[in-house]
């Protein structure tokens, strides 16, 4: 049987049975009707939010409120919540996915943020990541690196057996530290320059690092590394990108990004087998 | 803070749809590399090596002004004659000149290129301030200190190499040669002093950063040693800075000098 401890016709916002409060919180919101309509902040009061609610079930309660007023809703990315999807975003108060380390916004709450206090938010800004509305932004140039190359041969036939390739623990690790980006695009909000070097990174290192990403290895890296630089800034290492990671992805992935890159440019591929 | 901005983007870059984009017309192999922003941070990277060798064995030789004008004077003159049997006389030092030259001028010329891609890639900034966490001062200002020590080899190469700047203000003239006078009589005027002494912090901050950052870009990277990378980025910036800043300080002091 479920429990249910919140009354589904309990309006949202409404004070829980438990927890604390935050009271009078300012939010000053980056509103743009459009792509290429002039936008400007505005700024909006909570005047009571649980510090249990997630940072975007505050907005939903902002959202309500400004639909009860007759006014336009907020609109902002949001999908999963729970971590997993990378389809929310939001620079808050300066940081990307705001000031909690090692989550995306969904899965920031308020007990982060204080009573009284004013939280901007603002949507990603790269010219890769034109605003489509509010604080939504186009992420589609990471679709057109992931296509150049973020992919591998692979057998059509039968599904293989479960560990039929062996591969050392280390690698399949290091692999799957790779494969947890979630294509936020926190990395680009982040990154002074306006760079993807870290999610590109992460996504040619994931399929670089195992044998079954060999047969592209260096056609993959040129590729996506080209796609890359059609949109986007060059890395110039500060890190913001790898603190700014909902995942902790590190830039040791750029490195070795780079190191294949190089590699892709001098590398005899008929005589890739002989090393 | 409620100021209206139009945030429409520029160039042809976004918004962006379609599929993959077609293959690239190939320049010859190093054309091809350093058309690339990556290519480009490789070329810093070397170049960088290049330079970070040259401002530590700059220093490392001209400690010998501790050692008097009979020392410094000679190792001036050994720098001329060196590979001296292999090659004719000051062939070896502008041989070193000439990488050295090549060098500044492509670590330059990249970043004046990457900077401009920088720039395009958010040609709309953030309308609210940005809370860095990790970029420290150093990486936020590499630019600034870049255009800092370039404007200073300049002045040094006046007032050290050429002469022409040297005797400014002082008594005395500039004598080929005569490096342990001619330094002495430059570092003498306070404010050059003060400007070595700036210049050279500049320096190590953007060594900080950059010895660092080269690891990144050439794509060295090892658990086993990257650990030892920022202490060996502090450990050069400080030894080249101390090194460097003791020459004014020692000239103004009475050290060196007569």
């Amino acid at each position: 049987m479920t429990v249910i401890d919140h009354h589904p016709e309990m309006p949202v916002g409404a004070p829980a049975a438990h927890g604390k409060h935050l009271t009078n919180i300012t939010l000053t919101i980056w509103r743009q009707s459009g792509p290429d309509a002039p936008g400007k902040f505005e700024s909006y009061t909570i005047d009571s939010i649980s510090d249990e609610a997630s940072f975007l079930e505050m907005l939903d309660v902002l959202n309500e409120k400004l639909i009860g007023e007759n006014l336009e809703a907020v609109t902002f990315d949001h999908d999963c919540r729970e971590g997993i999807c990378g389809t929310c975003s939001l620079m808050i108060d300066g940081q990307a996915h705001g000031p909690q380390k090692g989550t995306a916004t969904c899965q920031l709450h308020m007990r982060k943020f204080e009573s009284n206090a004013t939280i901007v938010i603002e949507p990603w800004r790269a010219t890769a990541f034109p605003i489509i509305k509010d604080l939504m932004v186009d992420r589609s140039a990471f679709d057109r690196i992931i296509e150049s190359g973020g992919y591998i041969t692979a057998p059509t036939g039968g599904a293989p057996d479960a560990n039929l390739i062996p591969i050392a623990k280390p690698v399949s690790d290091a692999a799957m530290d790779s494969a947890a980006c979630i294509g936020c695009g926190a990395c680009v909000a982040a990154c002074p320059n306006g760079a993807a070097n870290l999610f590109t990174a992460a996504k040619v290192s994931h399929l670089n690092l195992l044998p079954q990403g060999q047969a592209e290895r260096y056609s993959r890296t040129e590729a996506m590394v080209e796609t890359m630089e059609e949109y986007f800034g060059s890395c110039t290492n500060h890190g913001e990108c790898e603190s700014a990671c909902p995942k902790g992805i590190s830039i040791d992935v750029i490195a070795l990004m780079n190191k294949d890159y190089f590699k892709s440019k001098i590398k005899n591929r008929r005589n890739l087998d002989r090393n | 803070m409620a100021h209206a901005v139009n945030t429409r983007t520029k160039g042809n870059r976004g918004p962006v749809t379609g599929t993959a984009t077609g293959q690239r017309k190939r320049k010859p192999f190093l054309l091809d590399l350093y058309s690339t922003s990556v290519g480009k941070k490789y070329v810093m990277a070397v170049t960088g090596i290049v330079m970070i060798g040259f401002v530590v064995v700059h220093m490392v030789g001209n400690l010998k002004m501790y050692l008097g004008a009979g020392d410094f004077n000679h190792y001036a003159e050994f720098l001329r004659e060196l590979l001296v049997p292999i090659l004719p006389r000051t062939v070896a030092l502008w041989l070193f000149r000439g990488g050295l030259l090549a060098s500044v001028l492509l670590h330059i010329h990249a970043a004046y290129g990457l900077t401009r891609v920088n720039h395009n890639a958010r040609s709309v900034k953030y309308q609210s301030e940005r809370d860095y966490q990790v970029a420290n001062f150093a990486s936020r200002t590499m630019r600034w200190t870049g255009i800092i020590i370039t404007l200073f080899v300049l002045w040094h190469l006046a007032d050290l190499t050429w002469g022409t700047l040297n005797a400014v203000g002082t008594n005395g003239t500039f004598v080929r040669g005569d490096v342990y006078n001619n330094v002495d009589r430059s570092l003498s005027r306070v404010p050059v002093a003060i400007l070595y002494i700036v210049a050279n912090i500049a320096l190590g901050i953007h060594l900080f950063h950059g010895v660092w950052s080269l690891f990144q870009s050439l794509g060295w990277n090892n658990p086993r040693f990257n650990k030892w990378r920022r202490q060996l980025a502090t450990g050069i910036a400080t030894i080249v800075v101390v090194g460097n800043v003791s020459f004014p300080v020692a000239v103004l002091a009475g050290i060196v000098g007569n």
